[in-house]
């Protein structure tokens, strides 16, 4: 009789425990022995003794903590299987950003699968989400409500290039996450024919590099940096959403401000956020995705760790699987 | 319905007057016919669709979706159009093709109500979040994007060489979907003229300083009180007649009493009042009073009786069937009083022309005349035709001297739009006297007024500065500041009112000076504003 993964994969107050594999997944304080899906803060933490990751997740973690980040790193590729004790350990890719991982588990005949973040739509820097069949299924739910549908993203951009024509007098100044959505953003002005500079913020440059160094070829971008508002008109700048009405953002002279984040399908959002230009563009799931995703990979059971979790059980639980909240802290809703 | 559907969209983040022109004038450039004059109509309030119950349309999007689901997503969303929007389920549209803006309106206008919640539900079946977003806003009544009547026209206006006022002036004779105005505007033919119950764009005047007047010589001018009321037009012919505001507004519905009495054909210019008959004179009575008559789109009885509206003419434009607007105002003026004597009428009197030999003798009634209801002097040229708009060299308006306080600066919030990483919008403060707890006599202060306006933007910049760093708590997006620094801020009146803790409301408060230099507590108590009440 196969051991079910809920006598050997357990919630712990440091995040996900394997106990017979003797490790933590995504742990949110040091522990000896984790295994990162991705380099997001809120996932890859400093000060682990042994980490096991992708190599892009580890160089995105040495490049935001430095070289010491573990004492011990230990690189995976996609798809090869190690052993960790009793448990055998593969990673698949989750299509969340550049390195991010599911963490894919076999022990005693069954088969646990946690997703970390992930996403469904096509992403030209990272490779795509795979479904893999399992027993239990480990899910995040940050838009596990049925109101967050994602448009598609060339809706997005269109819109950034429409506002670059209606105000050919303003730049266009566009608040992204750092790691994943930055790089993703300008991946996309790409793919819709944009090919001008692409002005950066100080704080997105480090890691844009690392995406141009991973083989991501983003085309050109520069600091935006002494730059003056006569030089900026038309083009287009990215900088973190912080930075969007604060008084850094006063050197662009009067930009049209853009924010992009699944959140902004939200109006209190998009203005709580002061954005002209609400760019719904999301490097997690829409709820249709989420409920797409547990029926491929049809796991009987579905564990869920951080979001709205009581909208997305209960829709679960409507199609005849079993599904409960995990309930760990240390995630935020960040996007 | 998609591109009006983005166009709402656009808007609602739009803070700035300027970028919503700019995406207005986009859409109604690349709109076709009739849809985008559908879409002018309704940025203007002019559509008359039957209103749909929020709950109906609650009740039919629960009918197809989980009832927890739903609610989970209203409490998280905490609008119900925008949860309905986006909760829509979208499996059908494929087989609805999203509606046109005028099908939409068209249909909608002529349908009873159960046959207009099975056109919404086709409809939103065809549209994606947005559309959805737009089809209900609409279906609701009220768009909300921060766009008035005017500002649409003025829009419209950049289309072409038409100017907005030539397009406010023809605009009642159309209809939505006001194809003919907009082809019009775009280059097009100029439609024939149908009735004259229209809006005819007011002459303005520009404000001048004392030591302007040298260059004038009095004989070429008429003086006479700028009273402190609106600015209305009043417009009767074949049997009908309109009030219109300053800016065109239609506000016939809330002047019944002035309206019963309109038994002439006319085009009309002057100040809309409160005024009271007492032993035969008539009494004008503060703006306060008018307020509360503007406020009510539909005046009780009580009301009308307790405070009664009053036009104090100063202009004729048309009387009977003579345009008289090419006229100089000397022949204007002749023309309105000898048809005011032939039969005087209650609810209107003729602003009288103040007589005087000099500017120095001018400039001393002035400065005596602090009464109710007068705000300054207006300067017109006799010679002047009735010219739409601002023209410069004709009318002038030469306020009274502007009241000044020093008062405190107490909370602050960001502004919009160019402004909106800058603290910019200020709550400021008076002493009034205040009793402790434990019986100790002391001073407080009491938010006095609001101010927006009046510093340069260097001094913006420093009052950002000394918020940031003297900021002691904060509310949502309010900073409350330590209480110490003192302005002079300048305003037109102060008034009672019961809605500050004041007890008192200031007019068009606005800076004068920043006094870094001052202590707060040698800022003005509140007692030398009440003094100041008119
Ligand atoms: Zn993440
Ligand atoms: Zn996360």
């Amino acid at each position: 009789m196969p051991l079910h993964p809920q006598h050997w994969l357990r919630p712990m107050p440091g995040g996900l425990y394997c106990e017979p594999g003797g490790f933590f997944i995504d742990p949110s304080r040091p522990v000896d022995r984790a295994i990162v899906t991705h380099g997001h803060g809120d996932h890859a933490r400093a000060g682990h003794g042994r980490v096991a990751a992708t190599t892009e997740t580890l160089a995105i973690m040495a490049a935001r903590y430095g070289e010491g980040f573990a004492r011990e790193t230990q690189a995976l590729a996609y798809g090869e299987r190690i052993s960790l004790g009793d448990v055998t350990l593969m990673l698949e890719p989750a299509g969340h950003i550049l390195g991010s991982a599911q963490v894919v588990l076999e022990h005693d005949g069954c088969r646990a699968v946690i997703s970390g973040d992930y996403k469904r739509r096509y992403d030209p820097t990272c490779p795509p989400f795979t479904p893999v069949k399992c027993d239990v299924f480990v899910t995040e739910a940050t838009f596990g409500l049925p109101v967050f549908r994602h448009p598609p993203d060339k809706n997005e951009i269109a819109k950034v290039l429409h506002a670059r024509e209606l105000f050919p007098d303003r730049s266009v100044l566009i608040g992204v996450y750092a790691l994943g959505k930055c790089q993703r953003v300008i991946a996309l002005l790409r793919r819709a024919g944009y090919d001008r500079p692409i002005y950066l913020h100080g704080a997105l440059q480090a890691l844009t590099q690392l995406y141009e160094s991973r083989g991501v070829a983003l085309g050109p971008t520069a600091s935006v940096a002494g730059m003056v508002p006569a030089q900026l008109k038309s083009e287009i700048v990215l900088c973190p959403p912080s930075a969007i009405g604060e008084v850094w953002s006063r050197r662009m002279g009067d930009p049209v401000p853009a924010v992009a984040s699944g959140w902004m399908r939200i109006r209190a959002r998009a203005r709580q956020a002061r954005a002209e230009l609400p760019l719904i563009i999301s490097d997690h799931c829409d709820w249709d995705e989420l409920l797409q995703t547990v029926r491929d990979v049809d796991a009987p059971e579905v564990w869920v760790t951080h979001g709205r979790e009581e909208a997305l059980i209960h829709a679960i639980q409507q199609t005849g699987r079993k599904a409960r909240a995990l309930s760990l802290i240390g995630y935020e809703d960040e996007e | 319905m998609q591109l009006f559907a983005d166009l709402l969209d656009a808007l609602s983040y739009q803070p700035a007057r300027n970028g919503k022109l700019r995406l207005m004038e986009d859409y109604l450039r690349h709109a076709p016919d009739p849809d985008r004059g559908y879409a002018l109509a309704a940025l203007c309030g002019e559509l008359d669709l039957p209103s749909l119950k929020p709950a109906a349309l609650r009740d039919m999007t629960i009918a197809q979706i989980d009832p927890e689901l739903f609610h989970w997503s209203y409490d998280y969303v905490g609008d119900l159009a925008e949860t309905i929007a986006l909760i829509w389920p979208t499996g059908n549209t494929t087989t609805h093709a999203p509606p046109r803006l005028s099908e939409v309106i068209e249909r909608l206008r002529l349908a009873g109500r159960a046959e207009a919640m099975t056109l919404m539900s086709d409809w939103l079946d065809g549209l994606d979040a947005t559309g959805r977003w737009a089809l209900l806003k609409l279906a609701a009544g009220a768009l909300r994007v921060g766009v008035s009547a005017r500002l649409a026209k003025t829009a419209l206006s950049a289309l072409g060489t038409v100017s907005l006022e030539e397009i406010e002036e023809t605009w009642p004779q159309h209809q939505p979907p006001y194809t003919e105005l907009i082809q019009w505007v775009a280059g097009g033919e100029k439609p024939a003229a149908r009735n004259t119950l229209g809006f005819r764009p007011l002459m303005l005047s520009h404000p001048i300083e004392e030591s302007d007047l040298a260059n004038f010589a009095p004989h070429d001018f008429c003086a006479e009180w700028k009273w402190d009321g609106i600015r209305v037009q009043v417009a009767a012919a074949a049997g009908q007649v309109r009030l219109y505001s300053r800016a065109g507004e239609d506000i016939s519905g809330a002047f019944p009493d002035l309206i019963e009495q309109v038994d002439f054909e006319a085009v009309l210019d002057g100040e809309l009042l409160v005024a009271r008959h007492r032993n035969g004179a008539v009494e004008v009575a503060s703006f306060n009073d008018l307020q509360q008559r503007l406020n009510r789109k539909k005046p009780t009885p009580a009301l009308l009786a307790s405070s009664p509206a009053h036009v104090r003419l100063y202009d004729a434009l048309i009387i009977g069937n003579d345009d008289l607007r090419a006229l100089p105002l000397r022949e204007r003026r002749q023309h309105l009083e000898a048809w005011y004597g032939e039969k005087p009428r209650p609810r209107f009197d003729l602003s009288p022309l103040i007589q005087f030999a000099d500017w120095s003798e001018l400039a001393r009634l002035r400065a005596d005349a602090r009464a109710a209801g007068i705000e300054g002097l207006m300067l017109k040229r006799w010679e002047s035709p009735y010219i739409a708009g601002r023209v410069k060299g004709h009318w002038f308006k030469w306020k009274r001297d502007a009241l000044t306080i020093d008062a405190v600066l107490m909370y602050a919030q960001r502004g919009h739009g160019k402004r909106s990483s800058f603290y910019s919008d200020f709550t400021f403060g008076c002493w009034r006297p205040f009793v402790d707890e434990n019986g100790n006599p002391g001073r407080e202060l009491v938010p006095v007024g609001k101010a927006y306006s009046g510093f340069t933007d260097e001094e913006l910049r420093k009052l950002d500065r000394w918020v940031r760093n003297n900021t002691v708590e904060r509310f949502g997006p309010v900073r409350v500041l330590s209480p110490g620094l003192v302005a002079e801020f300048e305003f037109d009146s102060v008034h009672e009112s019961t809605r500050h803790k004041s007890g008192i409301a200031l007019r068009f408060p606005r800076f004068h000076r920043i006094r870094w230099d001052k202590p707060a507590n040698e800022a003005d108590e509140v007692e030398t504003l009440r003094k100041l009440m008119t």
